[in-house]
């Protein structure tokens, strides 16, 4: 019998020959990454083990993206303490408010390569999974054993495989299949899971694509996401990792707990409406919506291809005056490059307001709250009730076309009618 | 075996409900629990009794890794939740910090808030409305999780051979 790329990765790591979906196993971490405000919880409860020190400094990095800058003195003491306990532990890498949201610093800096086993205190860390590493989200206690200790246990995933067949039609994204996936799958659909993406419309998928598909495996319950390696992988990942990839490709025989096949030519751009991802429609089904706010950024689209694809849509027009438009780009990397292409020009010409490179309004946190009644239109992941500010507000998510195409006219517009 | 009042919240109880994003720069257990369960009730809080018991429907802790959501039920008071199902980042982190996690079928139907419940996790057992209800049977690693009293105290004990 054949295994997955996930339980190949977690049986390298746990020491054994293989593993099977539903054994519990203990696998030694190659990195861990924790943000602003989980960083302090973590190293609390390390100390609270009875270990005064990080297992390896060189493999723990801490990264303040959640709130950056800080906006009041309680989130200025957290990021604070985590300035002082990376000093303190001489941990090899530390990035600070200037360097963006977690999920996109990783991989552009070479933290990430094939076959890790890569943990986070941070849900979306399933985003990793786009470089062929097992990468999974986990609690503060959960880090503060992997900070002590180097190790975690791991109740091995059954693996759902998603058959991507043909190529995603013009205007139409990478954001759109998954939103499309989470329809089918179901915001539990996926629990305890690994999502194993393939298929034509993958293989033909850049990396940016690949990271929105895997970061949105934990909206619909999954343990990771997760991409075969491949040249195109390999591509991304020259001349920034220094290790050695390590290359797992799931056997022929290997076993699926369920093979969804999507046909990427059908689909049309999707919305994902109040107050459940999965709550998802054809965007050709919706009435006409008005919105108040649009935030185009987050770990789930605001990379560079997001920002490009924005940009043409906005270029030379000025965007409705019923909207304000929030751009965040995902890392400075990507601002600069945004900036060398003169994207930012353009979309300031248009009316964006640009925030720092950090998650912003994604979670609520900063740089674009929601007022009750009010509408927002989001690139990222969530939008549960109250996500992006206040409980009587409403989100709805979508790629960054159709959120350029809805900030020209002020209501949800389909990208493919601009 | 616990006797306590319930709270049914219903399915895909998020952790934005549980504990609401813009708490989440508060590290005071005490603090985070004023606003436990604030995106669903705001009144929670300060209804919510030691020993009382959480029920869900499907999917309960979806969302974020935010270990603040289960803190803020914990020191609310509440030391077991029941649910259809759990999210899975949701349900370890409950575990490593001594909530128990536990699955029941349907319960979500058949317990309104204010119901008396009666939990026996040592007979895998609910009692509600004079009905026996079974629970899906606890992994060993979180029965002994549970009664080491969460994952601190497990490395403690158990750091030699972790």
């Amino acid at each position: 019998m054949g295994y997955t790329i996930s339980e190949k990765i977690l049986a390298e790591h746990a020491g054994l020959k293989h593993v099977e979906p539903g054994e519990i196993v203990k696998a030694k971490i190659d990195l861990a990454m924790a943000p602003d405000l989980t960083a302090v919880l973590a190293y609390n409860a390390m100390k609270e083990m009875g270990v005064s020190k990080v297992w390896d400094p060189s493999k723990v990095i801490f990264l303040l993206d959640h709130i950056a800058p800080s906006t009041n003195i309680q989130n200025a003491t957290l990021h604070k303490q985590c300035r002082e306990i990376a000093y303190n532990e001489k941990m090899k890498y530390f990035y600070d408010i200037n360097a963006g949201v977690c999920h996109q610093v990783l991989p552009e800096k070479g933290h990430v390569y094939p076959g890790m086993l890569l943990v986070g205190a941070d849900s979306h860390t399933c985003t990793h999974g786009a470089f062929g590493a097992f990468a999974t989200g986990i609690g503060s206690t959960d880090m503060g054993a992997v900070l002590a200790t180097g190790k975690l246990w791991f109740k091995v995933p059954e693996t759902i495989k998603i058959e991507a067949v043909g190529n995603l039609q013009d205007r139409v994204y990478p954001k759109d299949l998954i939103l499309k996936i989470a329809k089918e799958i179901g915001a539990d659909g996926a629990t305890y899971s690994s999502i194993e993406f393939t298929g034509e419309s993958i293989k033909n998928m850049s990396i940016s694509g690949r990271m929105t598909l895997c970061n949105m495996a934990i909206e619909m319950g999954g343990k990771t996401g997760i991409v075969e390696t491949d040249e195109i992988t390999l591509e991304y990942l020259r001349n920034r990792i220094i290790q050695k990839p390590n290359i797992f490709k799931s056997d022929s025989d290997a076993m699926y707990s369920k093979i969804l096949k999507i046909n990427s030519d059908k689909i049309v751009p999707q919305v994902s409406c109040p107050h459940s991802v999965d709550n998802v429609r054809d965007i050709t089904e919706l009435k006409s919506i008005n919105i108040n706010q649009i935030f185009i950024g987050s770990c789930t689209n605001g990379r560079l291809d997001d920002l490009e694809v924005t940009a043409e849509i906005l270029k030379n027009k000025i965007i409705s005056d019923k909207v304000r438009l929030h751009v965040t780009p995902a890392s400075m990397g990507v601002y600069k490059k945004a900036l060398e292409k003169g994207l930012i020009k353009i979309l300031i010409d248009a009316g964006a307001v640009i925030c720092n490179p950090s998650c912003g309004a994604c979670f609520g946190g900063n740089n674009g709250i929601l007022a009750p009644g009010e509408v927002g239109l989001s690139t990222s992941n969530r939008n549960f009730k109250g996500r992006q500010g206040s409980p009587e507000a409403q989100v709805y998510l979508c790629s960054p076309a159709t959120a350029a195409a809805s900030a020209l006219t002020g209501v949800i517009t389909d990208p493919r009618v601009i | 075996m616990q006797n306590s009042k319930a709270w049914n919240f219903g399915d895909n109880v998020n952790t934005d409900f549980i504990l609401p994003g813009r708490y989440l720069e508060l590290t005071d257990p005490k603090k985070l629990a004023e606003h436990a369960m604030e995106g669903l009730d705001p009144t929670f809080s300060s209804n919510v009794k030691k020993g009382d018991i959480i029920i869900g429907g499907k999917n309960f802790g979806l969302g974020s890794s935010r270990e603040h959501a289960p803190i803020a039920l914990k020191y609310s008071g509440i030391n077991i939740i029941v649910a259809e199902s759990f999210a899975r980042i949701f349900y370890r982190n409950a575990f490593n910090i001594g909530i128990a996690a536990i699955e029941c079928q349907n319960i979500s139907h058949k317990v309104k808030t204010g119901d008396n419940i009666e939990v026996n996790l040592a007979k895998g057992k609910i009692l509600v409305h004079g009905e026996k209800l079974s629970i899906k049977p606890l992994p060993e690693f979180m029965l002994q999780l549970l009664n080491e009293g969460g994952l601190v105290n497990y490395i403690k004990n158990h750091i030699k051979e972790w």
